[in-house]
Parts: C-alpha cells; sequence; structure tokens
C-alpha cells in the first residue's frame, strides 16, 4: 500500500479465518486506518488482491460490520439509539424501507447488546460505554461475517472496556464472524486475540501472540531496544512508545 | 401627568396598528391573498421537512449565509433587469453548493461562510442603490411581502416542493444517516459527499424561494428555528419532522392572517409566532426533564 511517495506497506499476505480474532497494533501514522479503509473499499489497493468473505472490497458490502471509536454526540440531536442501530441496518439504502423488519431485528440486536432499556434516549445523553454498546449493536444487525473494530474501546473505562470486547467475543463464538480489531493496547483483549499483525513504520510481523509479542520481533520492527515483559495476565511494552514519538524528528550525526 | 397618558395612548395606538382583523375577511377573497396563504402553507411544508436535518448537520450559519446570497442574486437580477426570483436562486444555490462541500468541519465552514456572506451582503447592498426602481422592490427583498407571490411563484414554489419530497421519499435514510452518524455512513459505503450536494440544493432552492415571503433577513426563521424547536421536545427523527412542519405552517400561515389586517409585512409576525413555539418547547423540555428526574427518585 502507497500513500503518495510513502510505502506503508509491501508484501502484507494476511489471511483471517471466519470465527478468528486478529488485532491490528503499531504506533500512530503505520496505516492501521488505512487497512481499515481498504478493507471497507474506501481506498483502493495500490497493488495485489483481497477478498473479504469471497468477494472483492466493495463500499457499502453488507458482509461488514463496521465498530468505530467512540464519539459524543450534541444531546440535542434528534437521534435515539433505536434509530442509530436502524441505520446500520438500512441507513445506505433507498426507498421507504422494511418498518416491521426493522422494528423487529433493532430489537433483538438492542436485547442482545443490553441496551434495551436506554433505546429511547437520545443518543447525545449517553455515556461513552453505553453509546460503544449501540455501536456494537449497529454493527451486529447487518449480521456480518467480518466485525472491522478501529479502537472501540479507546477511552472507556475498564469495565466497559470489559463489556464491549465481551460482546464482541460473543459475537465471534455464536456467529463464527472474522474480528479484525485495531487498537494500540492489546491488554484488554489479550485473552480473545488469535494472531497479532504489528505494524512498524512499513515493516510488520504477522503470528500468534507468543510469536508477535516478544522483545526480539518487537525491537527488530521498531529498530530499537524494546522490552516486553508478561505481569500476571497483561503484557508490559517497554520502549515502543518513546520511539514512535520521536522517530519523525530523529537528528543523525 | 399629560405625557405619560399620550405615551400610553401612543402605545395603544401601535398595538391597534399590529393586531386587527378589519378587513381580513374581504382580503381573504382576493385571489392574491390566496395565493400568498397557499405558497406559505408550501413553503412551511418544506421548510419543516428539511428543518431537522439543517440543525442535526449544524447548517444554521450556511442557511443564513445563503439566504443572502439569494438577496445578493435578486439584487443583481433587479438592477439588470430580469426575474428577481430567477437571480435569488441562482445566488442561493450556487451559494449552499460552496457551503455544502465546504465539509463538515464546522469552524472552518463557518469562517468562509462569513467571509462568503459579508462580500455577498456588500454587493447587494451596492446593487440596490444602484437601481432606480420602485424602492418597494427592494425592500422586499430583505423583509418579503406577500404582494410579490403571483402565479409564477406559486408554480415554481410548487415543482420545488415535488423535488424535496421526491428527494426525501427517495433518500431519507441515508440523509439522516450522513447528517446524524456521518462516519460510520461513509464506512457503509454512503456517498456522504453527494449527498450533502443533494441537501445543498434542496436548501438553495428553498431558500431561495422563502426570501419573497420572508424576506432574506428572515429566513433563518423558517428553515432552522421549527427545526431546533423539534430538537427541544423530542428525540424521534420522525417526530421531530412532524413538529417542525407543525410549527412552520404555524407560523407561516398565522403570521400571513396576522399581517393581512394591519397591511404590514409578514416578516415579523412570522418570526415571532416560530419564536413563541420555541420559546414554549424549552418550556415543556424544562418540565419533562424535571418531571423525568422525580420519576428515576
Amino acid at each position: 500500500m502507497v500513500f503518495g511517495d510513502r510505502v506503508l506497506w509491501d508484501g502484507l499476505d494476511l489471511d483471517v479465518q471466519p470465527g478468528e480474532f486478529l488485532a491490528v497494533l503499531g504506533p500512530n501514522g503505520s496505516g492501521k486506518t488505512t487497512l481499515l479503509k481498504v478493507l471497507l473499499g474506501l481506498l483502493p489497493l495500490s497493488a495485489g488482491s483481497l477478498s473479504i468473505a469471497g468477494a472483492p472490497a466493495s463500499r457499502g458490502s453488507s458482509s461488514i460490520g463496521y465498530i468505530p471509536q467512540q464519539t459524543s454526540a450534541d444531546p440535542q440531536l434528534t437521534l435515539r439509539g433505536r434509530d442509530l442501530v436502524g441505520l446500520g441496518w438500512d441507513g445506505h439504502r433507498m426507498g421507504l424501507g422494511r418498518r416491521r423488519l426493522r422494528r423487529e431485528l433493532v430489537d433483538e440486536v438492542l436485547a442482545a447488546v443490553g441496551a434495551t432499556e436506554y433505546a429511547d434516549v437520545a443518543v447525545g445523553r449517553l455515556s461513552g460505554g453505553e453509546f460503544q454498546r449501540l455501536r456494537v449493536a449497529q454493527a451486529l444487525i447487518g449480521d456480518p461475517a467480518v466485525l472491522l473494530c478501529d479502537e472501540p474501546l479507546l477511552s472507556l473505562d475498564l469495565s466497559h472496556q470489559r463489556l464491549i470486547s465481551t460482546l464482541i467475543d460473543l459475537r465471534r463464538r455464536a456467529a463464527n464472524s472474522a474480528v479484525l480489531f485495531v487498537t494500540h493496547e492489546i491488554n484488554p483483549v489479550l485473552s480473545l486475540v488469535d494472531k497479532v499483525l504489528y505494524l512498524v513504520e512499513g515493516r510488520f510481523r504477522i503470528g500468534t501472540c507468543a510469536q508477535v509479542m516478544t522483545s526480539e520481533v518487537l525491537s527488530e520492527l521498531y529498530r530499537t531496544q524494546v522490552d516486553v515483559f508478561a505481569v500476571r495476565d497483561r503484557l508490559v511494552v517497554v520502549g515502543a512508545e518513546e520511539c514512535a514519538h520521536h522517530s519523525s524528528d530523529r537528528v543523525t550525526l | 401627568m399629560r405625557a405619560p397618558q399620550l405615551r400610553s395612548r401612543h402605545a395603544v395606538s401601535i398595538l391597534d396598528r399590529l393586531f386587527t382583523f378589519e378587513g381580513t375577511w374581504d382580503l381573504l377573497q382576493l385571489q392574491f391573498v390566496r395565493n400568498a396563504l397557499l405558497a406559505a402553507a408550501v413553503l412551511g411544508l418544506i421548510a419543516g421537512l428539511l428543518a431537522p436535518l439543517i440543525v442535526a448537520r449544524g447548517m444554521a450559519f450556511a442557511v443564513h449565509g445563503t439566504s443572502e446570497l439569494a438577496f445578493t442574486g435578486g439584487a443583481a437580477a433587479l438592477l439588470l433587469g430580469i426575474d428577481v426570483g430567477l437571480g435569488a436562486v441562482g445566488g442561493a444555490v450556487a451559494a449552499s453548493l460552496v457551503f455544502g462541500l465546504l465539509g463538515m468541519r464546522q469552524r472552518e465552514r463557518d469562517s468562509v461562510i462569513g467571509v462568503v456572506l459579508a462580500f455577498g451582503l456588500g454587493l447587494g447592498v451596492l446593487m440596490l442603490a444602484l437601481y432606480e426602481g420602485r424602492s418597494a422592490n427592494k425592500f422586499g427583498l430583505l423583509t418579503g411581502s406577500i404582494v410579490s407571490v403571483d402565479s409564477t411563484n406559486l408554480l415554481v414554489l410548487g415543482v420545488c416542493a415535488a423535488l424535496v419530497i421526491a428527494t426525501f421519499t427517495i433518500a431519507y435514510r441515508p440523509l439522516l444517516f450522513t447528517s446524524a452518524d456521518p462516519d460510520v455512513a461513509a464506512a457503509h459505503g454512503v456517498p456522504v459527499r453527494l449527498l450533502g450536494a443533494v441537501f445543498a440544493v434542496l436548501i438553495g432552492l428553498t431558500t431561495a424561494l422563502a426570501v419573497p415571503v420572508v424576506g432574506a433577513v428572515l429566513v433563518l426563521a423558517v428553515m432552522v428555528t421549527p427545526g431546533a424547536a423539534a430538537a427541544q421536545v423530542t428525540s424521534s427523527p420522525a417526530v421531530a419532522t412532524v413538529l417542525a412542519i407543525v410549527f412552520a405552517e404555524v407560523g407561516l400561515l398565522g403570521g400571513t392572517l396576522l399581517s393581512l389586517g394591519p397591511g404590514l409585512p409578514i416578516s415579523g409576525y412570522v418570526a415571532t409566532l416560530i419564536f413563541l413555539c420555541y420559546v414554549g418547547c424549552r418550556g415543556v423540555a424544562r418540565f419533562q426533564r424535571r418531571v423525568g428526574k422525580a420519576a428515576f427518585a
């Protein structure tokens, strides 16, 4: 994938099976968001091929459910939780729509994520965790084969991080959906991850958590000394953040 | 002791002038008055349809800018001796397309609108000063007048209303999606920019049609206030749309009727009635919140 004269990645050969949970990690600007845009069909690949559930990537593919970062809406916005979820089902379709079927589906997914109670409240009045539960419902309503998650846990408190990642995990087990989970913090989903894609400045490594999240591999990717420690059931990465922050103003003597 | 008495008599006479129904019935028999009422009703319908989405997209200032440029277009047409309505439509659609394509980043958009608005308004004032025809024509552009509604206007208004209603029937959900949740709408493959341009054209057309009736200065009253008022009392998009149409109709029809007797411009009446709807809605919202809190406690 090339962006202007910058090569974001090259020779990336990635295969995600149904039911597999892939974490995409890497510092800012390493191309995580671009990867998502390619998968959503919003950007073309510079070279190579891509297939999602047997079909090439296309804008508005119904096999993809998309969960974005938590954002807050204006409290005055005239949109209830059930409207937000309903838009995930037929918001892209022209015409009058099938209201009764939509209502049934909306009620079903709202119950599945435990959001029935506040389904009629304006989305701008909800907490971040409540909002993200609606986002999960909005992605699930289309019954997708693949879930694309763009840092869905960002700025949530710990209990909501756990709740949202559990909901995503439940879905992939129940429907055998593949999950592509972009994040800069692996610990909240560490127990769910089958495979890791780590991107750093055009270099990348794919493998299981045990293969990729090691001091050797990350040091090689960042081209500086990075240490990975296992502390109980958490991974602590030391050295990567500093490197990523200063990479743009490095001075060569 | 005479001075205050005089003053109060003066105040009473102003009130008498503002609210009189003398001759209203006779006027209602006239064709042009009926045209005006019909125009007000159609305008209320499409303005009410658009208003909630205008509010959701944060485009109030863009609507104001569009209406000022409809004024510029109208003034240019007056000066050049072509149809004023045509000039207004040209100015408004051009402006709304530019504003619609500016994207969703509010701060950047607002400053560009401010820059273009000020320039357009200045240009319009200059062109009006150069115009040597009837001064009522000039004033009408700024404050509106029902006399300006003739059968051609009605036809154009009808066509535009049909356009707005057809677009809403076909593309309401994608429009709502891009207005309320633009990032996810884009991820779902909704053509966000295209719909932004379509919506901008609808705003431009409606604004241009509203300018001769309520005047360039008061377009906001019919195209934004009904949506803002509805958003106070409901969070359902469908209910908000119905309420916005009701508020716009109350303002436009009520304002037209109230203005007949006194023979004054309708804009003041329209703006006041819709403003009262807004204030009422805020009151209801306060009450709802208090009751809601009590229910939770």
